[in-house]
């Protein structure tokens, strides 16, 4: 699905180096996490795979099913099946939530060659799957974020994600300002998603958002590299330890 | 005489040659009074303080620089799907022919040109309003057009009307010179939408008079099209009385020049009066509000929302002031102006004022100019919308302040629609 070879990021503005190489594959129907300090490029790596500007690649690949990303567009990685929840998500005065949706469902429908969603279609899909996030008919109204709490913000990314069925779903920081029913919540609506053909990197700073979406493979991200690889018991050692004494073991 | 005042009163003299003589009757004397200001005032000049950021030459020059006539293709004539009733001025002269009878129930409509002396309630407004807007701030082109429009339509509302009015604006040559002037009286309690459509000649220059009485409501909603090559100066003066409602929207596209004033006069306690304008330029384009509203009663409140999109080097500027008078306390007055910018190479001028003299009073404004939203544009994107479509979206939101103001929402979504298929010609 996704494969990251030696990746080397630094910033447009003042040439810092973020990424360091970074390597990872993620295999379909896997749920891959990544975790790590702060400042250690978690965030820049999801920004850099959904093709955010104000990053440059100096070294290394990413590809989906053997596409190069990097040299696609936003959009074109968005119709290609990449998915990125933001850990900020944008407000966009002017524009409702609703609208926003549905263009996106059908500029990606329009991008992979499919009929675009009749009116009727789409207000059909999209009652069911705000529902089972408990997004109501008023969320939808308003416009994309503005005035949405912590958690419908957070939600609000997870429905798009159920709209957009991507392939690969990358979730940066999802669990982030939320409190536990609305963690759990957000859990739900991934968890229901997961299938053989879906994967799902999960970008986070704690433990406890992978007691609800449990991973398969859990990554320690570190000064810009994955310095460890390892099952879900890794992500428990970090819970009891923390980052420090698997840094230290990596560079002894 | 200083050479200054005789080369004013030269370019007056120059502009005035080439109009025909303003017919007589019950006109006579509110003309002769327009003429007198006209001629006091001279044809305004970049010097003058609301003429700094946009030169009225094209407005004042003997004739009209020539425009070609433009081909709106395959685009819908303004507010189709309303159901309205139509008057047609073809470069500036009525066309009955092309107009639907004017027979609508509670509103009487009649031809400037065919106003007999029994109009008395005309003879109350006609250059009246215009005359009284021209203190503090003189508006020399809207007492030229008091003093020589020779078409235009006197409407006047009794009742509640059933449904718009619609002045409809075509050219049909590249160097036609037009001059209207309407008045519109809505008597007290009653109502009525007006919509205005069109370029109106290859250079227009338009009054509305609006007088509302106690408790009446007046909407208008109006549309200048693509014609990219027209130029324009526009002007409404409205009185409000008590309880009145006056609410007004412009949608503006493209032209090389337009200026479009409005001058109103809160004069009725707890009246309400909301000026809104839309701008789309690109390149040649130079578009200017220019707004003046009076605070004159107690408790009134007022809204000025004017947005702008501007890219290839075109101009907007804003010229918006809010004047509240001693008497006028408990006012509630609301200033904004917004531009953006989607090119260094465009520009906006914004002068915004407040003058108050009441103490207890609620005003604010606020002008800001700025870039689209880099990390909305990705947002956007990164839910595969393209760039051009993401962009066209958030100019529709940048927007969307200026088309709330439209009450009804079948006109709304007209004027939605309508940008969002200019929008779309302009980046497909």
């Amino acid at each position: 699905m996704l494969t990251i070879k030696n990746l080397h990021v630094e910033l447009e503005d003042d040439g810092k180096q973020i990424l360091k190489g970074v390597d990872l594959t993620v295999e379909p129907g896997t749920v891959h996490a990544i975790m790590g300090p702060n400042g250690s490029g978690k965030s820049t790596l999801s920004y850099v795979l959904a093709g955010r500007e104000g990053y440059r690649v100096t070294e290394g690949s990413a590809t989906l099913d053997g596409a190069d990303i990097l040299a696609m567009e936003p959009e074109e990685r968005a119709a290609a099946g990449l998915f990125l929840a933001f850990q900020y998500p944008v407000e966009i005065p002017g524009v409702g939530n609703m609208t926003f949706l549905r263009t996106a469902v059908n500029a990606q429908r329009k991008a992979r060659g499919e009929p675009e969603l009749s009116a009727g279609e789409f207000l059909k899909a999209v009652r069911a799957k705000a529902a089972s996030l408990k997004i109501d008919a008023e969320m939808m109204k308003r416009p994309v974020n503005v005035g949405f709490s912590g958690g419908e913000k957070k939600r609000n990314e997870i429905l798009q994600m159920a709209m957009l069925e991507p392939r690969m779903c990358i979730l940066d920081e999802t669990d982030s300002g939320l409190d536990v029913d609305a963690m759990k919540l957000v859990a739900e609506g991934v968890n229901a998603l997961r299938d053989a053909g879906r994967s799902f990197l999960v970008i986070t700073h704690y433990q406890r958002l992978l007691d609800h979406i449990r991973p398969d493979v859990v990554h320690i991200m570190a000064a810009g590299r994955i310095i460890r690889t390892g099952g879900p018991d890794l992500a428990l050692q970090v819970e009891q330890s923390g980052y420090a004494d698997i840094m230290a073991e990596v560079q002894e | 005489m200083t050479a200054l005042v005789q080369a004013r009163q030269d370019a007056l003299a120059a502009r005035l040659a080439g109009l025909p003589a303003a017919p007589g009757g019950w006109q006579a004397p509110a003309r002769a009074a327009a003429s007198a200001r006209l001629a006091a005032m001279g044809l305004p000049v970049r010097r003058d303080e609301y003429w700094r950021y946009t030169d009225p030459a094209a407005l004042t020059a003997p004739q009209p620089p020539a425009a070609a006539i433009f081909a709106p293709g395959d685009e819908e004539p303004a507010f189709d799907g309303i159901d309205r009733l139509q008057l047609v001025f073809v470069d500036g002269v009525f066309d009955a022919a092309a107009s639907d009878a004017p027979d609508l129930a509670g509103v009487e409509i009649t031809r400037l040109a065919d106003a007999g002396a029994d109009i008395h309630w005309a003879r109350d407004l006609y250059g009246v309003l215009e005359a009284r807007g021209q203190t503090p701030v003189a508006r020399p082109l809207a007492a030229l057009n008091t003093a020589h429009a020779t078409e235009g339509v006197l409407i006047r509302v009794t009742g509640r009307a059933p449904r718009p009015v619609a002045l409809v604006y075509r050219r049909s040559a590249s160097d036609t010179d037009a001059i209207l002037h309407h008045c519109v009286r809505v008597e007290a309690g009653a109502e009525l939408t007006l919509l205005e459509s069109g370029p109106a000649a290859a250079r227009f220059c338009k009054v509305i008079e609006v007088d509302v009485a106690e408790g009446g409501r007046f909407h208008h909603i109006r549309t200048q099209g693509r014609d990219h090559e027209r130029h324009a100066v526009t002007h409404i003066f409205a009185r409000l009385g008590a309880g009145a409602l006056f609410k007004s929207f412009t949608l503006t596209a493209n032209g090389r020049l337009t200026r479009n004033e409005a001058v109103i006069d809160l004069a009725g306690e707890g009246a309400v009066a909301h000026v809104a304008g839309a701008a789309v330029g690109d390149g040649g384009f130079h578009h200017d509000d220019t707004v003046f509203v009076t605070h004159a009663a107690r408790g009134c409140e007022s809204r000025q929302v004017f947005k702008k999109v501007l890219k290839n080097g075109a101009v907007g500027v804003f010229q918006g002031k809010i004047l509240v008078k001693p008497a006028a306390q408990k006012t509630d007055g609301y200033q904004i102006s917004q531009s953006l910018l989607l090119d260094e190479a465009s520009q906006f001028l914004a002068k915004p004022e407040l003058e108050i003299y009441a103490d207890d009073v609620k005003c604010s404004h606020g002008s800001t100019s700025g870039a689209i939203d880099d990390t909305a544009l990705f947002y956007l994107r990164s839910r595969g919308v393209p760039m051009r479509q993401a962009q066209g979206l958030l100019v529709l939101a940048f927007l969307a302040e200026a088309i709330a103001e439209i009450e009804d929402e079948a006109l709304a979504e007209d004027i939605r629609t309508r940008l969002e298929g200019w929008l779309n010609r302009h980046t497909g």
